[in-house]
């Protein structure tokens, strides 16, 4: 066991948060993150960042350079993950793109297909959103109806997708539809790429819990998709969609845990200045204590992305510690957002724009966001069944045995 | 940045599960829960023939001069078995003083008789009103020209019963410094006013005793460290008290998931194994979470002890809060899943709910450690 970092990599992240100092957009502060209903000037801000970080060669480290990349080490792209997450805090513009969309080109895509997107992601050019939940196809992704038919050199895609984050402002779509109606469930199922300015897709926002909108509903009608979008082979398109490996889901952490540390700082700083009953709160001793055990789960957090990042840097994919980050941080955020509000009593309640507003109301809006946590991206309900099947080996329910 | 195990402590844990496998059995480790001694001079032989009673001691000292990373592979596999005795008591608790604070003279003769099986010791800390700092040391040592008078009773020690030599934190000074004026005592169990009670505790397999001292007299020679400077020691030693712990209930809960996994795949109820209902895969699941971040955290400490001493205090308090809540909810979950059988004497489930209560009441509990974390805000 050794954690210690080479002194190389120590004066990559010095030398990237001297770049980070000079280049960070100063037009969102912390207190206005993910507040701002203006969400078209917030994607023109990403964009801009993003293509100083694609000229400056911080983008893509560790993936080939023929596709955009640095072909950079491992370590370095964790680095820069992590070092982005703590100092700018975006909308999740890039954590679908970035994040998902060109990990899985690079494992499944074709060489042209590699050529054309990847570059585009790391330098903003394009932003993606992800197509795969339906209003009757939920955790039960599988029993998606959207199809596509093929009819010469185009596929026509007809159906509807729901809670599609950021659907209002992504150039491409990754879109899992039906192509074989006959087949059974998983089989019959295919992975295109969609233009979402294509004549038939209709884009309409749906209002969530805190109030704005990031989520939509996606409507396709008779909507032309050429072939050469299909990842991977037509009727094969569930192992793409459940290929989001291992690996994308802890880089997707990297970036999630210095957004806990921040926040656990920030909670210490609200328990050091709100006062109850003639003491701040952070000396009364039942704060102290559920303030301690978020410390206790953000450091051991901490050190299970330690061990992951440790078997992907040897070359190998973790073992069952790689698969229980997701339940572990949304409970985790969702219960540091409820002592935050817990802390503030009665001023939980304002919203951004009140002068009495603590952090200009972050933190509910925050709390209400957390919400979504344990739902998106497969609810824990179904991350336990994963790990319950998957990991520990216990058999399916007799009715998904069939 | 690596976590995984080197070669050599990968072949120390195979080893030590073969051992651990063929001798501490189910029936091995009942059997030691019914004797009052609570273990046998030939298996303690055998165990020192491995090495494992010297692991951590210098090799000057008849020890392997391995580190604490390394004994605690040991530690994660005793954890599985629930391994009964005084192992712990010996070679954490006591091992651990006499390095840190021992004169050489001291070192040479305990370390060496330690290392070889000969010595089995404990330490004496804990008294009727229990506090986890040193303000709960009040057992008076009254000094009497070159040497002390012990008067008091110490509660909840380790393996004392069985122990040749016991270490009493003592208070050579009142009035001063809280911190001040506690000093280390090595008092034969055999001398004079020495009473010593086994106390009937749920977990038979690591015993405890009450131990009383009516003007036992302790020679100024038989003092561990400086006279008055032995909370700094005991607060170092019981760091690594609380790292040990955590992997030796680290072991008992990866243990336990083992026992529940494997029962919801066998035991059929409405026609299907339990393992296929949500309400008994999410109980299993949410174990797994809780044991696989207790192995990040609890071997991450062992590795501080000598990788990074700056973390061992903090991470001593993130592992016994961790690991301990991990272990007990644990085995209460298993034994939920098992049922009737669950809560019979005769399913070995309760050896480890027993330890995993026992371990968590033991060197702090977790509202101190909560506290011990907090106080770095301040």
């Amino acid at each position: 066991m050794n954690l210690t970092m080479s002194p190389d990599d120590q004066m990559y992240r010095a030398k990237f948060l001297n770049w980070l100092k000079e280049n960070i957009p100063t037009e969102v502060a912390w207190a206005e993150e993910d507040i701002s209903e203006d969400w078209q000037t917030q994607a023109e801000i990403f964009r801009k960042f993003q293509r100083k970080l694609f000229d400056a060669g911080y983008a893509g480290i560790h993936w080939p350079k023929e596709y955009g990349g640095q072909s950079g080490t491992l370590m370095q792209h964790i680095i820069v993950t992590e070092e982005l997450s703590a100092n700018y805090p975006w909308k999740m513009f890039d954590s679908l793109s970035v994040g998902l969309v060109a990990p899985t080109l690079l494992s499944r895509g074709t060489e042209e297909q590699k050529k054309e997107f990847i570059p585009k992601i790391l330098s903003g050019e394009h932003i993606w959103c992800q197509g795969f939940s339906e209003p009757n196809a939920g955790s039960d992704l599988a029993n998606l109806s959207t199809s596509a038919v093929r009819m010469g050199d185009r596929y026509i895609v007809n159906g509807q997708k729901v809670w599609t984050s950021i659907g209002h402002l992504a150039d491409y779509c990754i879109l899992v539809v039906r192509t074989d109606p006959k087949a059974s469930k998983h089989k019959g199922l295919s992975y295109l790429l969609v233009y979402m300015k294509s004549p038939g897709v209709t884009v309409r926002p749906i209002k969530q819990i805190t109030g704005e909108a990031e989520y939509n509903e996606l409507f396709f009608d008779n909507v032309e998709v050429p072939l050469d979008r299909l990842v991977g082979k037509e009727n094969e398109g569930w192992l793409i969609a459940i290929t989001t490996l291992m690996f994308e889901r802890i880089m997707n952490e990297v970036s999630i845990l210095p957004k806990l540390q921040k926040s656990l700082d920030r909670l210490i700083d609200l328990a050091n200045n709100t006062i109850r009953d003639g003491q701040v709160i952070i000396k009364n001793p039942v704060y102290r204590q559920k303030i301690a055990l978020l410390q206790v789960d953000v450091e051991v957090m901490r050190l299970n992305q330690y061990r992951n990042l440790a078997t992907l840097l040897k070359g190998e994919m973790p073992g069952p510690e790689g698969s229980i980050g997701k339940v572990f941080w949304s409970e985790l955020n969702q219960r540091m957002q409820e002592t935050a509000l817990e802390i503030m009593g009665p001023y939980s309640q304002l919203l951004k724009g009140s002068k009495y507003a603590k952090d200009n109301g972050k933190w509910t809006f925050d709390f209400l966001r957390a919400r979504g946590n344990t739902i998106e991206g497969g609810t824990t309900e179904i991350q336990k069944n994963i790990i319950g099947e998957r990991v520990l080996g216990l058999p399916k329910d007799a009715v998904r045995r069939k | 940045m690596d976590f995984t195990l080197t070669i050599e402590q990968e072949m120390l844990r195979q080893s030590a599960r073969k051992f651990l496998n063929t001798n501490f059995t189910n029936d091995y480790v009942r059997e030691m829960w019914e004797n009052t001694q609570g273990y046998e001079p030939e298996m303690w032989t055998k165990i020192a023939d491995l090495g494992w009673m010297g692991l951590t001691i210098p090799e000057e000292y008849g020890g392997l001069g391995l580190t604490f990373r390394d004994l605690g592979v040991i530690l994660h596999e005793m954890g599985r078995v629930v391994m009964p005795g005084p192992f712990f008591s010996t070679v954490v608790l006591a091992t651990e003083l006499i390095k840190m604070a021992g004169s050489e003279a001291q070192r040479s003769n305990l370390l060496e008789k330690i290392a070889s099986g000969k010595l089995i010791a404990t330490v004496a800390l804990y008294e009727e009103e229990v506090e986890w700092g040193a303000d709960g040391i009040k057992l008076s040592a009254t000094k009497n020209g070159e040497s002390y008078s012990l008067q008091g009773t110490k509660l909840f020690v380790p393996d004392a019963h069985c122990a040749d030599l016991i270490i009493v934190a003592a208070r050579t000074q009142k009035h001063v410094d809280v911190n001040e004026g506690i000093s280390l005592f090595l008092v034969d169990p055999q001398a004079e006013g020495v009473k010593i009670e086994l106390l009937p505790t749920m977990d038979h397999g690591r015993k405890q005793c009450a131990v009383s001292f009516l003007n036992t007299t302790v020679s100024s020679n038989e003092i561990l460290g400086e006279v008055g400077k032995g909370w700094t020691i005991l607060e170092k030693m019981l760091t690594r008290a609380n790292i040990a712990l955590g992997l030796e209930m680290l072991g008992g809960g990866e243990k336990v998931l083992e026992i529940a996994t494997e029962y919801s795949k066998v035991r059929v109820q409405f026609g299907q194994p339990i393992g296929s209902y949500q309400a008994i895969k999410h109980k299993c699941a949410e174990m797994l979470l809780q044991v696989e971040s207790s192995r990040s955290i609890a071997e991450y400490a062992a590795w501080t002890v000598d990788g990074n001493p700056h973390e061992e205090s903090k991470s001593a308090s993130l592992a016994k809060t961790y690991v301990g809540n991990m272990y007990r909810k644990a085995a209460a979950a298993t034994l939920q899943i098992l049922g009737g059988i669950g809560f019979s004497w005769e399913h070995d489930i309760h050896l480890y709910y027993k330890r995993a209560l026992a371990s968590e009441a033991m060197f702090g509990d977790t509202v101190f450690h909560l506290e011990h974390l907090a106080s770095q805000w301040d």
